[in-house]
Parts: structure tokens; C-alpha cells; sequence
């Protein structure tokens, strides 16, 4: 990508420690106008700490950041007005309702009377928010707190958004339904730079994907080309009752062109550049006493390239989605 | 960018949220109430002793109004995460922090007239130097609520801002010559006096009501007016090596 393309967030090598910790190393990256671009990485990987410092709430050590060809590395106020924020918690008022409070988030981007309250109204509509608007925000669900945040978070119609963790924590109608939104912004126009550390929705929703591993950005490309090389492999998975801890082993042995991984609940997964023959496989299972009873052809996942490029075991990372909560894909 | 609506809409919200809740609307007549009862019945003197005792009173109800909501409309409001929604507004800092304190200094402004109002009962105020007494007013209440939030954003947690502001404010009524002149307290602890704005309020308090002044009064105001912007900037200073950090 470049040619052609409109440069908004530009960022060369962005770097951030706390005390002993380098949160981010060395970050450079860029998003075109329009592009909805994903920053996927497990917690602590220094997603939220590379939006602060692209927001202006925390201070890069080195780097330059310039948003929309404004230069913001040493004046983040400068390009304030043409970006939304979405922070990974809901950060609105509790005492004040719904309506209120996206007024108020209106009125600190100076947006006069009238147009505060009738683009809020619009939102509350927009979200499905309108008959909670005269509610305190203290007395929310989870999943309508969310949903009002990103509604403050684009109440001045910014061109740049910023989403960190949008669907964390919240249930799964909600997250489904802050997926559709997010592809409506982006369908109409804005560029987004998201934050999850939900393979499947960066998967969804982004045309470009940075994966981001203990502060590194460690590969950049679009889901496309990401996911390309692992097509040309062939996948099976099988299912095997009396499984074997050892059977991995053996059949590598046996079959030494195929590449073996023993997965949870009594799942074979087998690797090939060329196409399975299942049969001798089947047969060799059977003869060490295992009983197959379902094998099936598996299409190579962004997943699997996460795993490959970082890793990083994608049952690491539901784990992470079950400690903050549900509200996966 | 048309500032004033941004600030407005801040100082409003505080008041809303915060200022015209009834505890503290309670908490902002019960105290100097509380005070000026406290003294008067600890001086021992006659009604006309009420005016002997009112500049001490007015200062410490704006000291303890002031400094006490700092640490609810800030420390409290970063803690939360809501601040952080400010300081993303395309505002500058200055701005919003005069926004986040305006509210504090009419709370505070406002509870000091309530002394005076009480006072206004039992003494004749009309010779009072109204003059000097409302700009001293609006100066004090302006100083405590930038002491307030030097506090307020030198610490994470409310918990922490209220120790620490006890920290500043209890001494203040005994160091800055609120109910006895500081030349009475011991040699060493002089210097400590002249070093706390509200010892300056007090003195052109104690001069519009009639007290008698130690001070030149021009020297007051620019020590509050100095006071004032060193505690302001410093709260910026620290605003941003600590919460943009």
C-alpha cells in the first residue's frame, strides 16, 4: 500500500518505558485516510500506551507521530480536533444521563446549543440508546456504557477515530452490534485505528493489521497476505477418542513429510504443503488403538498466522478474553 | 475555536455535579458556621468580638471549601478515567484547568460570604472597607483553590488529597494570623508565616474590618496575585510530567 494513498497517521519510530519496562520499542507504522487499520496484540503488548502517546496522554520518549500532516510530537493539541477517542474503559460521567453527557462531550469541542443536542439525539437513536437517554450513565449495562462512550467518542464527527478495545468485556449481542457500527463509520469514510486483542474481529473488520507482541510491532500487512502463505498449506484436523499423549510423536515418525500438534480435547492437527491422503493416516491411528471419529479439512485462520509469526498460543489469548469478561467474536 | 463554550460547559457540569449537591451545599453553610461558632465561644468576649474573629473565619471557610472539592472534581475525576476525556478535548491546559477551578472558587467565594452575612446580624459592618474585603475575597478563594489543586494533581487518590490538604491547612490556622497576630508566635515559626498566602488574605481582612492591617496593603494583593499564578503554573508543571506523562 502507499501509492496513491493518503497518509493520516503517521508514525516513526514511537518509543515508550516505564521504569524498567519498554511498553513500546521503536513503533512505525502509517494508516490512510479511510483505511480501517488494526493494532492486534495480547494485553500488556503496548497497544493502549501507542494510542495515548498518538492522542496526546502520554509523552513519547523518541519518535515522531504527525496526524492528518499535522506534526503532533510535541504539541498533541495540535490535531485534537480532528480525532475521536475511545479509551478500553467507559469514561463518562455516572452522574449525569446519557443525553448529558454526550452534550457535554459536544460542548468541549465547542459545538454550539442546537447542534449539541441534535447530533446527540441522532446518536442516542443510532446506538439504540434513546429510551436510556434520560438515565444517569452510573445505571448503564456494560454493554450500553460501551456504546455510549464510542458515541461521545465520534460526537464531533472526527475523521480520525481511535477505538482501544471496543468490544472487551461487554456480552455478545453488544459486541456484534459495536462490530456493525464501527464497519458503518468505516463505510462512511473514517479512518479507524482499532485496538483488540480478538484475532476474529481484527480479522472482520480490518483491511491492515500491525501484530504487536511485548511493545515490537512484529508484522504489518493486509489480512490478505497475512493469511496467503498459510493457504498453501493443506490442514486436517482430526478428531481421536483414546488418544495417546505420544501418538504427535509417533505418526511424525511415521510420516515424517507431515507436520503433527496435538490439540485439547483429543484433536490431531496435521500440516502438509501438499494434499493429506487420509487413509494410511486413519489406519495408523486405528492400528495404536485410537478411533477416529471425525476428520475435517481446515481452512487456514489469521489465527494461525498469529501463532506462526508471534508465538503466541491463541488459547493464551482467549484466555485473556475470558479473565476480562466474554464478549469475543 | 470559540473557547468560552467548552469552559462554561466544564464549570457548569462541576457545578451541576458536584458544587450544588446538597452535602456539600451543607458541608459549605455548616462549616463556617461551625467555625464561627467554635471561635466565638473559645473568645470569650462579647458580640463585639465577632469582629475580632471574622477575617479568621472567612479565610479558613474559603480555605476548607476550596481545597476540599479539588479533590473530588480532579483527583477523583482522573482516578475515574473522566479527566482523561478533558484533556483529549481539543482545549489548552490552562484553559480547562481554569475551567475545573473556576467552580471551586465561587464555592469558595460564596462560602465565605456566609460568615459575613451571619456577622452582618449581630455587628455594625458599615464601616467595613467593602473595597478591599470583596477583590481580598475573590483573591483568597482564588489562591486556596490553586493550593487545592497543586494538591489535588500531587497525588492519585482522594484519600491521599485529603490527608495532604490537612497537611497545608491545619497549620494555616494557626501560622497565618487568622485569630492571633503571628508577631505573638514563637520567633521560629515567623518565617513559616510569611510563606502562606492566606496570611496576606487575613491581613487585609483584619484591615477592611477595622482590625488594623500589619501589612501595606498593595503588598497583600500582589503576594495573593503572586501566589496565585506560581501555584497555578506549578499545577500545570506537574499536571504534565505526572498525567501526560
Amino acid at each position: 500500500m502507499g501509492d496513491g494513498l493518503v497518509s493520516t497517521i503517521a508514525v516513526d519510530g514511537l518509543a515508550k518505558r516505564f521504569g524498567d519496562v519498554q511498553a513500546v520499542a521503536d513503533a512505525s507504522f502509517e494508516v490512510f485516510e479511510g483505511e480501517l487499520f488494526g493494532f492486534l496484540g495480547p494485553n500488556g503488548a503496548g497497544k493502549t500506551t501507542t494510542i495515548n502517546m498518538l492522542t496526546g496522554l502520554a509523552r513519547p520518549d523518541a519518535g515522531k507521530v504527525r496526524i492528518a500532516g499535522i506534526d503532533c510530537t510535541g504539541n498533541p493539541k495540535a490535531a485534537q480536533h480532528l480525532t475521536g477517542v475511545v479509551p478500553d474503559e467507559s469514561n463518562l460521567y455516572p452522574e449525569l444521563t446519557g443525553f448529558d453527557n454526550l452534550c457535554f462531550c459536544a460542548a468541549l469541542y465547542a459545538m454550539k446549543k442546537r447542534e449539541r443536542t441534535t447530533r446527540a439525539q441522532e446518536l442516542l437513536e443510532m446506538f439504540g440508546l434513546a429510551e436510556a437517554a434520560n438515565r444517569k450513565f452510573a445505571g448503564y449495562s456494560k454493554g450500553m456504557k460501551r456504546k455510549l462512550t464510542i458515541a461521545a467518542g465520534i460526537i464531533h464527527n472526527p475523521p480520525i477515530l481511535f477505538l482501544d478495545e471496543p468490544t472487551t468485556g461487554i456480552d455478545v449481542a453488544s459486541a456484534r452490534q459495536i462490530r456493525q457500527l464501527i464497519a458503518g463509520l468505516h463505510g462512511a469514510g473514517t479512518t479507524i485505528l482499532l485496538t483488540t486483542h480478538y484475532i476474529e474481529e481484527a480479522e472482520r473488520l480490518c483491511g491492515r493489521i500491525a501484530f504487536i507482541v511485548q511493545g515490537r510491532i512484529v508484522r504489518i500487512d493486509t489480512v490478505g497476505n497475512l493469511v496467503q502463505p498459510m493457504q498453501e498449506k493443506h490442514v486436517m484436523q482430526f478428531a481421536v477418542s483414546n488418544r495417546d499423549n505420544a501418538l504427535p510423536g509417533k505418526l511424525a515418525e511415521a510420516f515424517p513429510s507431515l507436520t503433527f500438534q496435538g490439540l485439547v480435547g483429543g484433536l490431531i492437527r496435521v500440516e502438509a504443503r501438499e494434499t493429506i491422503n487420509i487413509g494410511p493416516l486413519v489406519r495408523f491411528l486405528e492400528d495404536e488403538g485410537a478411533q477416529v471419529r471425525e476428520a475435517r479439512r481446515m481452512q487456514p485462520s489469521l489465527e494461525d498466522v498469529f501463532v506462526q509469526i508471534t508465538g503466541i498460543e491463541a488459547g493464551a489469548m482467549r484466555k485473556e478474553k475470558e479473565k476480562k469478561g466474554g464478549g469475543g467474536p | 475555536m470559540k473557547w468560552w463554550i467548552p469552559f462554561w460547559n466544564i464549570l457548569v457540569k462541576d457545578m451541576r455535579a458536584y458544587y450544588l449537591k446538597p452535602p456539600n451545599i451543607s458541608w459549605g453553610l455548616i462549616f463556617p458556621l461551625a467555625w464561627t461558632g467554635m471561635f466565638f465561644v473559645r473568645s470569650g468576649g462579647g458580640l463585639e468580638s465577632i469582629l475580632s474573629i471574622l477575617p479568621g473565619v472567612v479565610v479558613v471557610s474559603i480555605l476548607f471549601g476550596t481545597t476540599s472539592m479539588l479533590s473530588v472534581t480532579v483527583t477523583f475525576e482522573k482516578k475515574g478515567g473522566s479527566f482523561d476525556r478533558l484533556l483529549l478535548a481539543p482545549i489548552p491546559l490552562k484553559l480547562l484547568m481554569l475551567a475545573k477551578t473556576s467552580g471551586a472558587i465561587l464555592f469558595g467565594a460564596a462560602n465565605a460570604l456566609i460568615p459575613i452575612i451571619l456577622a452582618a446580624f449581630w455587628v455594625d459592618l458599615s464601616q467595613a472597607a467593602w473595597s478591599a474585603v470583596l477583590p481580598a475575597i475573590f483573591l483568597l478563594a482564588v489562591t486556596s483553590t490553586f493550593l487545592g489543586l497543586f494538591i489535588a494533581v500531587s497525588v492519585s487518590e482522594v484519600f491521599e488529597a485529603q490527608t495532604f490538604s490537612n497537611f497545608f491547612r491545619f497549620p494555616m490556622i494557626f501560622l497565618c494570623g487568622l485569630f492571633f497576630p503571628i508577631e505573638r508566635l514563637p520567633v521560629f515559626l515567623r518565617p513559616l508565616s510569611y510563606v502562606l498566602p492566606p496570611t496576606y488574605g487575613a491581613d487585609i481582612l483584619h484591615g477592611a474590618f477595622n482590625v488594623g492591617n500589619a501589612m501595606p496593603l498593595p503588598m497583600d494583593f500582589a503576594l495573593l496575585i503572586l501566589f496565585s499564578i506560581g501555584l497555578f503554573l506549578v499545577s500545570l508543571r506537574n499536571i504534565r510530567r505526572r498525567w501526560i506523562a
